[in-house]
């Protein structure tokens, strides 16, 4: 960071790394030979603990790990899993590439946006509660419509079910 | 076993055998079914009776490319003095392919077997085992799997009682279909962004970190604990073709077939068996095309379908490829156009920008398409998809470009009049409501 003005809304930044997730960002030192390659799992951890990559987040594991902010902006713009903004309290991706496609995803899709009060991809309801993404194959095309929902892989969702799975989340 | 369905008569049931049976995922539960003792025979052979072993097999990378495994592990430099190290590819991400998924879920300690079978055999002591960010539960499964192989001394400094130190990490992705390319795969790996690298230096030379490196697909490890526990001999016996292509290979067959799951057959099976019988058309349907290796391969019609035998071989004489074998069935309710287009957009979305022709050419293979569907496309545009498609093939670092090509292009040349009604005006209800 030296050089540069202090990054927009770093004053509030609370750091991420410490305590128990700093116990965890240390516990990954040892499993690689260099801390720059420690730098998706931490990625994670970010995510896991605030929810979203913030720039405030991006500088401080970067100077835990050696990195400038700028490369590690490079990293987390490049992986589609990080969110580089915060999101509902539950996100959910849904696959509609061609295997899901030929067998009804877009019934499921319609569901989803439909009945978390999204409205459309991408976009967060209004209570804050869901963020419902398109996403590309998630790999399990013979259990059509494959879902993620935070971190549990729900698949063969038809639309009828939409409701009933939602309800476990709020 | 075609999980979630019932074994098939048909089938020959080797690495699939304990899909559905979460008995086998404790490492107690996989010893009562005979694990891990394709490991202690391994340590007790020298790594490279375990590679000539694998060598004999006629074993071959179930990932796509095909490549001899036991050819690759010897590439790996005898008493280089560097850290070696192997890297597990669980970024199954190809549309069309689910089998890897099922291994990991159902039989993780297959995987953690073979893949502590392949570091001793090309002497390395960590394994990275890659597994998309998507893999939530095949993950946690994963973890718990290989907490447990360390407590019982399956992994660690010293493999059970045998001196020979392997560890396995697993580092999860997140999000980026490319890293299921292998050298992208590394610099994932390596913390960075996951572009694949220019070869040579080919991964054995310097790879991961720059050291010495091999990378196999899920199913590939797992085929290796088979191959040591009945012998190259055997594993060599399955073929029902050409003695190029040996041993099983788990099938995945989605989109329009009745009984959509994974079966495993032995190689050279006719791949008119797998579609009609053992997957099954959706009563009334006739097939209209088949994208058998994952989505990245040409397309066959019907006719090339029926008469192809499900091998390396056999499905490149019939215009295609084997790829990682993800069948994706069309049938006659289909439309082939948009389904394209939408893989196109599954390309075009996953290009990781450095080479030109790749960026370009899916963003605009994704827009030409996008107007034909919308009732506007110019006559000149079939020609103009083509002509992007060569260009797209073999000229950039990795094969992303070619993927995306080769269904566009084959669509073109084998089905032009679905294209051509899209010419004469029809539009897409998908993409015009």
């Amino acid at each position: 960071m030296s050089g540069h003005a202090t990054a927009p809304g770093a004053e509030t930044h609370q750091p991420v790394f410490t305590g128990k997730a700093l116990e965890r960002l240390e516990g990954l030192f040892p499993k690689y030979p260099n801390k720059q390659a420690c730098l998706l799992p931490a990625l994670w951890i970010i995510q896991e603990e605030r929810g979203w990559i913030s720039p405030q987040a991006m500088a401080e594991v970067g100077e835990r790990l050696g990195l400038t902010p700028a490369y590690v902006k490079g990293v987390v713009t490049f992986y589609t899993m990080y969110h580089q903004h915060p999101v509902g309290r539950h996100f959910i991706q849904v696959c509609t590439t061609s295997p899901c496609h030929l067998c009804g995803a877009a019934d499921t899709v319609k569901a989803l946006l439909e009945h978390t009060g999204c409205g459309e991809l991408g976009a967060t309801s209004p209570d804050g509660r869901f963020t419902v993404a398109e996403v590309e194959c998630l790999g399990a095309c013979g259990f059509v419509t494959p879902i993620l929902i935070d971190d549990d892989f729900i698949d063969s969702v038809t639309p009828d079910q939409v409701p009933g799975l939602l309800a476990r989340y709020q | 076993m075609g999980y979630p369905h019932p074994s098939h008569p048909k089938e020959t049931v080797v690495l699939s055998q304990y899909f559905g049976d979460a008995g086998a995922r404790s490492f107690d539960g996989w010893v009562q079914r005979g694990g891990y003792q394709a490991l202690k025979k391994a340590l007790a052979m020298t790594p490279d009776q375990v590679t000539e072993e694998v060598k004999a097999s006629g074993l071959r990378g179930r990932g796509g490319a095909g490549f001899p495994t036991g050819l690759k592990w010897s590439f790996m430099p005898k008493h280089s003095g560097k850290p070696h190290y192997l890297c597990c590819n669980a970024d199954e991400s190809e549309p069309g392919t689910f089998k890897d998924r099922e291994i990991m879920r159902w039989t993780p300690h297959q995987l953690i077997e073979g893949c502590a079978i392949a570091a001793y055999a090309i002497g390395a002591e960590r394994c990275y085992i890659y597994i998309r960010g998507e893999f939530t539960e095949a993950t946690r499964i994963m973890q718990a799997a290989l907490d447990e192989a360390y407590a019982k001394g399956a992994l660690g400094d010293n493999v059970f009682g045998s001196g020979t130190r392997i560890e396995m990490v697993i580092h999860r992705g997140a999000g980026a279909y490319i890293c299921g390319e292998e050298t992208a795969l590394m610099n994932s790996i390596e913390g960075k962004r996951g572009n694949p690298r220019i070869k040579p230096p080919f991964p054995a030379a310097a790879g991961l970190f720059g050291m010495p490196t091999t990378i196999n697909n899920v199913e590939t490890l797992a085929s290796v604990v088979h191959i040591l526990n009945r012998g190259a001999a055997w594993y060599k016996g399955l073929c029902l073709s050409n003695p190029k292509s040996t041993g099983t290979k788990l099938f995945s067959v989605c989109g329009q077939v009745a009984r959509p799951g994974n079966y495993e057959l032995t190689m050279g099976f006719p791949m008119k068996d797998l579609i009609y019988e053992l997957a099954g058309l959706r009563p009334g349907r006739k097939l209209k095309a088949v994208i058998p290796g994952g989505s990245s391969v040409p397309i066959m019609t019907p006719e090339e379908a029926e008469s192809a035998l499900c091998d390396y071989e056999g499905i490149q004489e019939k215009g295609s490829m084997l790829g990682s074998a993800g069948f994706i069935v069309l049938d006659d309710s289909a439309d082939l156009v948009y389904e394209i287009y939408r893989l196109a957009r599954f390309y075009a979305h996953e290009s990781c920008a450095q080479c030109t022709n790749c960026r370009e050419g899916t963003a605009w293979t994704v827009k030409i398409l996008e107007r034909l569907l919308k009732g506007e496309g110019k006559p000149a545009d079939l020609d103009l998809l083509m002509d992007l498609g060569e260009n797209m093939t073999g000229k950039t670092i990795c094969v992303l470009s070619d993927s995306c090509a080769a269904p566009v292009m084959s669509g073109i040349r084998k089905f032009r009049a679905d294209f051509e009604h899209y010419l004469a005006g029809a539009k897409s209800p998908a993409l015009v409501a």
